[in-house]
């Protein structure tokens, strides 16, 4: 137990030594000091919190909200009024909330029921809809709301209390790795020195951890006994967004202390590398800053979706049109003359009798008011017409969009069976939009790498191990493979930087960094001891095994012969692992010792080693380096420095550069592949020097001020430096499964991919080889801000510096655009901030549009949502945007169509997402294959929806010329009411969950270029919305005309009846069904029993509705009353008809398919007839198909087959030059001269 | 050419024949189809072929006296003037029994609205009780003009039994209702209802009600059951009671055979026959066209 508290002790002291000048522990300045009390109690600052006194916050003025949240966009009181605004918002909802109140006052020339219950429908099952959405959020709040933390009650005791019930003021106690609850103030930490680790991935998607560090005043307060009588006052501003910024003070034991951002823990970080902390809640619930910056999800349409309200409006308009028409024709003077109505007669009024008054009041026709009755009638006409606007296509839609969504939930293929989780869609609105992505924005650490650290490669001395061959050589020697194995040889030969042997036989493959268990198969009694520069190599993992923060983990189910680290960033864990297989275990470290077990060469034997850490130089983004100083059992004092390799090439000693040009070509091929290098280099210090160096190091620690980070990078400088190349390690930032090929084919299918990172510009530029985004033969433009305009920091300056850049590499672009080399740009945070300004977003939006690939690293939240607005609004194209931290929330939610991974943890990027997926690879085929359907399906069935209500509602139209537009109406209200629900619905929902254009695997593998498809809007552009249109309004001509003419005037039967409104009515209606579901048969290109038994079920279904209706008593039936059996049926004329209308009214779209399809192909015309060829002749393999493959490939410019096919073209040129340098040495030599120049040629 | 070009071309070629298969069916199918509807409803192309005759002739304006001509309206609003009038049609074509016997009214808009709206199914059924709502307006004006048909030498047996459904007089027309108290308005059209027979047996009323579908319309008045030859002349005493003058509607009276496809009406048949004939065409033009440019 003893021994326990004391490693524990010791372990306190390593942690805040090792980190003893890192920046954000700089005590305030004066100055600021001064600026933050005069703020406070000033407006904005007001916030009074009494720390372990809850109680106080229950009254005015001090009461602040629960710690509950809700995300929620309804209660139970408000669901009702804002969920039926919301549906009546859409224009055709409302236009049908008129028509029923009409129907209230029997304006309508429809029974109520057929006018209400539809529109009770509809409405009820999107509110339904709703309803079911906000209570998932609701069931998510309270999972949240119901997490437990331990606070304070009284006396020293902790109890578990819920997250909701936490007040402003409650002193809590947070454990290694749990979330904060709320926005706490740090008191005490587990370590001595009140330091602790947040890990911020949710808030900002930095991977760093970041260190918080309490007051010295409350440090004393780390046990649960202290808070017994505990009592402080805290004053600090208002709740707001900024994360950044934090101003306040505490008064504790009659002293006033100023509070800074590095005292607050916000909510939904992370404890980390930390046992717990003490804190105490100062905002709660809705005031925490993380519920602030989060914004509530807006409610996204899609692209279809907005398109058919216009398709709705040019309906309406139609609608509109043609009542007028009717109104304003339908009561002529001269009907006062038509006796047989009985129109009142201004002239006869007073002979009117009692009995007969009742007959006038009859508001339609009363010709004394003519505009009264006009009035009225066109408001008949627009309900009458109604039925051109398809009411039934939103609960179609509706349904065939849940209908969809369980399809892409149950897909097999989308399932992930190491986290058990598969895609989800939680918005059932944007199927279609999957359909018409042209720009994805991506995250990367989380999305595309799993914030794995892998170590690949090193090159020592000038050596690569490690080195075997990429998988994009590979693919390229596959694509040319008769050519192979000469290939390789040359290569091999010419450049050298791809030398394979590999001294430690390692297995890349088989070690991951993170947990330890890394198995590196090493042989017993290493290679390299062989090697003829021992010494160097030796020194390359001593720099890898000391010149870190790292710790081991005592942890007691590993053997002791492998430890686990811990260390700030995953890299420096995989050196660590890495060099510990290496034979250089790092096992221990105390305040100022460092212990090695390191593999000693000449005795072959493991030795244990003490250093002394002298100084430890911090890494920071500016320098780009660490170094530590160690002096060794011996008293030799070296400086061990890893950083950027740029940065310590510049730092070389002459006598340290024997590598250089070795290291380079490697450098530069690992980069290639998209690994992360980083070089090693070490000096000796004399003592002397390094005693004079030591005072200036540590005076400049001493500084308080501004000037003390100056100070210290000076005096950085001037001992990093005349350092001595050791080599270079890359390792790999894990790329998820799949990525690399996912890309690819997304990249194939037209999809612009952009990289929106917080991470480092290496680390970014790193991820964009590896995944392919980057190559190196790319023409890559960096904008980042000078040092000059940056120190300045004018905005003004800033601002020319950057359109400069911007104009010059646009100048670039212009020029080379017809060149193969495709661009691409590179933009860090800083520079984005001032290119995304109001002037100079236009020319840099131009430019980032013209580069094959975007990176924009070290972005902030805000500013990843501001480009995906930006890129939204300036190119007018389909965004799509994919993350998994709570900094991407902003950038889900801002872009069309937003996508959360749900695999890791966190859940706010899912919450705030339309989709999830649990690995980015799921993007392929939920793109690639259920968004292409989806658009396919939703524009043929709104398209096919359109058709078939002009189809119907023009023929209403139609036969009000021959009423004189009195409003009386050709069909029973029951036809009328089934048309849309019984009769023609099926069919449609069908076509909408099961059309296929292509089958999902030609879709994926053969041709993802199909997908170009739904961005160029081929299926749903208004030619072919038109066209539907006027197929509709020929469609009805045809259905109507034929009628008339062959049922009138004479008999229509042998037994001299004649066609009465009833059978005309009847008749007309058969072929109205035939044709528009025969027109249905005719698109729908992937049958399956359910189409067939939907479509020609409709068909028989009205025979035996209208048999059944026919039957029923004339109450009921009206004049329907055994139409079929009576009238219509025996009559041959009347099946004629139905054949003649359906052939003749089929025809102008068949022949128009007909042509298309011989002369004027599409994409999926010629791949369904492949695919044809393929059952029968089994085509898959041969020559045509792979060139079709490759003709629909060949735009292609980022993504691993373009990179593949520059490969491959580099080759060819190696190898024409290889060809020709031995021709040359061929022809040269001097025997071929003799050859050729002898007198027998 | 590789195997499979070959293998595809074929292919195409397939997909060629199919289209041409399919338009040259409907043409197979629809030109006899077409030919022999024409035959059964009469056509100028093939007259002597034709099963059905028709005879039309007008005679509302006929009807009306020289004098009373220039204000036709008063004529026919005059109850004091008697409004006997004979018609005589000469017979074209032998014709076989049942001769049907149609009265024509023009621009009579019978499909209106108001007119509708006007009817009661429940008088009819129940009787004059039923007429308690506003909507419920009784039948004021039966239309029939009595027409008597005479034959010029002897006697047509004219039957006006069966020109209803039997379904209208069993369910929609009362057999206890009788008319005497439906014509009490003002406005009465032509005839009287007979108040002594109840609705269900007065089938011109029920033919009547079958609303007419389009403003111009025949409705079955009775069968003559006797063959008629060439050159019969058939002479028609009927009363021109019904006003159409005041709306500008035209009344005539047509006897007509009919075929299994009904009376007489070219329209189908044409329809069947150019449909037929495009077909084709489309058939022969696709097939040149694809041997003239292939893909």
């Amino acid at each position: 137990m003893v021994a326990a508290s004391s490693r524990k002790r010791k372990g306190k002291i390593r942690w805040s030594k090792l980190y003893s000048f890192a920046a954000c522990f700089r005590p305030l300045t004066s100055k600021e000091r001064l600026a933050a009390r005069e703020l406070i109690c000033q407006p904005g600052f007001s916030r009074v919190v009494f720390c372990n006194e809850p109680h106080l916050h229950k009254r005015k003025p001090y009461k602040y909200p629960y710690n509950y949240i809700s995300t929620t966009k309804y209660n139970v009181l408000t669901f009702l009024p804002r969920a039926l605004f919301e549906q009546f918002r859409r224009v055709a909802n409302f236009y049908f909330l008129l028509a029923a109140i009409f129907s209230l006052f029997s304006l309508a020339p429809f029974s109520r029921a057929s006018l209400i219950a539809p529109l009770v429908f509809v409405v009820g099952i999107s509110m339904l809809k709703e309803a079911v959405e906000d209570w998932h959020r609701f069931l998510q709040d309270l999972d949240v709301n119901n997490r437990t933390v331990k606070t304070h009650i009284s006396n020293g005791v902790f109890v578990d209390k819920l997250w909701k019930e936490l007040r402003v003021g409650d002193v809590v106690k947070v454990n290694k790795g749990e979330y904060f609850p709320s926005d706490l103030l740090l008191l005490s930490s587990g370590n001595e020195d009140g330091v602790c680790y947040v890990e911020t991935m949710n808030l900002d998607g930095e991977t760093n951890l970041k260190i918080k560090r309490c007051l010295e005043a409350s440090l004393c307060l780390n046990e649960d006994e202290e808070f017994s009588k505990f009592k402080a006052t805290v004053h600090c501003e208002d709740p707001n967004s900024n994360l950044y910024t934090f101003v306040g003070n505490i008064e504790f034991e009659k002293e006033s202390y100023p509070l800074s951002p590095s005292q607050l823990l916000l909510r939904d970080s992370k404890l980390r590398n930390t046992d717990y902390i003490y804190g105490v809640v100062i905002f709660s619930g809705h005031d925490t800053k993380a519920v602030r910056n989060s914004t509530r999800s807006p409610s996204k349409r899609s692209r279809i979706e907005r398109k058919m309200d216009h398709i709705i409006y040019i309906l309406f308009s139609m609608l509109v049109l043609v009542s007028s028409f009717g109104s304003l024709l339908y009561l002529r003077q001269d009907m006062v003359d038509w006796w047989y109505l009985q129109l009142p007669d201004d002239n006869k009024v007073n002979d009117l009798d009692d009995s007969n008054s009742e007959k006038y009041d009859d508001r339609f026709f009363n010709p004394s008011k003519p505009v009264q009755s006009a009035g009225l009638q066109f408001i008949r006409a627009l309900i009458l017409y109604g039925y051109l606007i398809p009411i039934s296509l939103y609960v179609s839609i509706e349904v065939v969009k849940v209908l969809q969504t369980m399809l892409i939930n149950k897909d097999i293929e989308l399932y992930d069976d190491v986290t058990c989780k598969s895609v989800q869609a939680r918005t059932s609105n944007l199927n279609e939009e999957l359909g018409q992505v042209e720009m994805i924005l991506s995250d990367k650490t989380g999305t595309l790498t799993c914030n794995q650290m892998e170590f690949r490669k090193c090159s020592i001395a000038g050596v690569s191990y490690g080195g075997d061959i990429t998988e994009v050589d590979l693919a390229a020697s596959m694509r040319m493979n008769a050519d192979f194995e000469p290939f390789e040889f040359s290569i091999d030969e010419t450049d050298g930087a791809t030398r394979s042997f590999e001294p430690f036989e390692f297995s890349v493959s088989s070690f991951s960094a993170q947990n330890g268990n890394a198995r590196l198969t090493k042989t017993e009694g290493p290679n390299w001891i062989h090697g003829s520069n021992l010494f160097d190599i030796t020194m390359f993992f001593r720099v890898m095994a000391l010149c870190h923060t790292g710790i081991p983990l005592e942890d007691d189910n590993h053997k002791m012969d492998k430890l686990s680290y811990e260390a700030e960033s995953p890299e420096e864990v995989s050196f660590l692992i890495a060099s510990q297989e290496f034979g250089f275990q790092f096992c221990r470290r105390t305040q100022s010792l460092m212990v090695l077990r390191e593999f000693d060469p000449s005795s072959m034997k493991e030795v244990e080693r003490e250093y002394k850490l002298l100084n430890l130089l911090e890494f920071s983004s500016s320098r780009k380096r660490m170094s530590v100083i160690v002096s060794n059992e011996d008293g030799q004092i070296f400086l061990l420095c890893k950083g950027a390799d740029s940065i310590i090439f510049d730092r070389l000693a002459d006598n340290g550069r024997a590598y250089e040009q070795a290291t380079t070509m490697h450098l530069s091929s690992y980069a290639e592949d998209g690994l992360r290098t980083l070089a090693f280099a070490y000096r000796t210090i004399e003592a002397a020097e390094y005693e004079s160096w030591n005072t200036i190091f540590t005076q400049a620690k001493a500084t308080i001020g501004p000037e003390r980070e100056e100070l210290l990078e000076q005096a950085s400088e001037t001992i990093e430096k005349d350092l001595i190349l050791l080599g270079v390690v890359a390792v790999e930032d894990k790329l998820q499964k799949g990525v690399p090929e996912c890309i690819d084919k997304l990249a194939q299918a037209g999809l612009k991919i952009w990289l929106l990172t917080g991470d480092k510009r290496e680390t970014a530029i790193n991820i964009g080889f590896a995944c392919s985004l980057l190559r190196q033969d790319m023409k890559q433009f960096h904008l980042s801000l000078s040092r000059d305009a940056e120190s300045n920091n004018q905005v003004k300056d800033m601002k020319e510096d950057i359109l400069q850049q911007i104009e010059s590499s646009y100048k670039m672009v212009c020029e080379e655009r017809n060149k193969e080399a495709p661009f691409g740009l590179v933009i860090d945070g800083k520079a984005l901030e001032i290119a995304l300004r109001g002037d100079v977003k236009d020319e840099f939006l131009q430019l980032a549009v013209n580069c094959a690939s975007v990176i924009c690293c070290r972005v902030s939240p805000k500013q990843k949502a501001l480009i995906t607005r930006l890129v939204k609004q300036y190119t007018g194209k389909t965004t799509l945007a994919i993350g998994d931290g709570a900094n991407d929330v902003g950038m889900i939610q801002e872009a069309d169509i937003g996508v959360g991974i749900s695999g890791m943890e966190g859940m706010q990027a899912v919450m705030a997402s339309d989709f999830s997926l649990p690995q980015f690879r799921f993007l392929e085929r939920l793109l690639i294959v259920h968004g292409h359907w989806c658009y396919q399906r939703i524009s043929k069935m709104v398209l096919y929806f359109v058709y078939k209500n002009v189809a119907f509602g023009l023929t209403l139209f139609y036969y009000e010329l021959y009423t004189s537009f009195s409003g009386e109406v050709l069909y029973d209200d029951w036809y009328m009411t089934m048309f849309n629900v019984m009769l023609t619905s099926l069919p449609v929902i069908a076509l909408g969950v099961l059309e296929q254009d292509v089958s999902s695997d030609i879709c994926l593998q053969q041709f993802p270029a199909l997908y170009q498809q739904g961005p160029r809007n081929v299926h749903f552009s208004w030619s072919r919305i038109i066209g539907w249109i006027l197929n509709g309004v020929v469609s009805s001509l045809v259905i109507f005309l034929a009628n008339i003419y062959i049922l009138s005037p004479t008999a229509m039967r042998e037994n001299g009846f004649v066609a009465d409104i009833d059978s005309l009515g009847a008749t007309t209606y058969t072929c109205i069904i035939w044709t528009v579901n025969c027109q249905i048969a005719l698109i729908t290109s992937h049958f399956t029993w359910i189409q067939h038994l939907s479509i020609w079920g409709s068909i028989l279904l009205w025979y035996i509705f209208l048999l059944v209706y026919g039957a029923l008593p004339p109450n009921f039936s009206g004049n329907a009353f055994q139409v079929l059996v009576e009238g219509i049926g025996p009559a041959p004329l009347y099946w004629m008809i139905t054949v003649l209308v359906v052939v003749v009214s089929l025809l102008p779209y068949f022949i128009h398919i007909v042509i298309q399809r011989s002369y004027f192909p599409m994409d999926d015309h010629i791949i369904q007839e492949m695919e044809q060829c393929y059952k029968k002749y089994d085509v898959r393999d041969n020559e045509m198909w792979v060139r079709e493959q490759r003709n629909s490939q060949r735009s292609t410019r980022i993504g691993f087959s373009a990179r593949v096919d520059a490969k491959i073209l580099s080759f060819n040129q190696q190898l024409q030059q290889k060809k020709l340098s031995i021709y040359r040495s061929v022809t040269n030599s001097p025997i071929y001269r003799s050859i050729t120049t002898s007198p027998f040629s | 050419m590789t195997d499979t070009d070959r293998g595809r071309s074929r292919d195409r070629e397939s997909g060629f024949m199919s289209v041409i298969l399919i338009f040259l069916f409907i043409g197979v199918i629809f030109i006899p189809v077409g030919l022999v509807t024409l035959r059964a409803s009469h056509s100028a192309i093939a007259h002597s072929l034709a099963l059905v005759v028709e005879i039309v002739k007008r005679y509302d304006i006929g009807c009306v006296p020289k004098p009373f001509r220039i204000n036709k309206v008063s004529y026919i609003q005059d109850d004091s003037i008697p409004k006997n009038c004979s018609l005589s049609f000469k017979v074209p074509k032998y014709m076989k029994a049942p001769i049907d016997i149609y009265y024509q009214l023009d621009n009579y808009y019978q499909n209106h609205r108001r007119y509708i709206k006007s009817r009661s199914d429940q008088q009819l059924l129940r009787g004059r009780k039923y007429h308690d709502t506003i909507t419920c307006h009784p039948v004021e004006f039966s239309n029939d003009q009595h027409i008597l048909p005479w034959g010029d030498r002897e006697e047509l047996k004219v039957n006006r039994k069966n020109i209803a459904w039997k379904s209208d007089w069993e369910h929609k027309f009362g057999k206890n209702v009788y008319p005497f108290n439906f014509q009490n308005g003002t406005v009465i059209g032509g005839g009287k209802l007979k108040p002594r027979i109840p609705l269900s047996d007065q089938e011109d009323l029920i033919v009547w009600m079958h609303t007419s579908a389009l403003p111009s319309f025949q409705k079955l008045y009775g069968r003559i059951e006797m063959d008629l030859d060439v050159d019969n002349v058939v002479v028609v005493h009927l009363m021109n009671n019904y006003n159409t003058f005041s709306f500008g509607g035209k009344k005539k009276l047509v006897l007509s055979t009919t075929s299994w496809l009904g009376g007489k009406n070219d329209f189908l048949g044409l329809a069947y026959v150019f449909i037929g004939s495009s077909s084709v065409t489309v058939a022969v033009f696709i097939t040149l066209l694809h041997l003239l440019s292939p893909r």
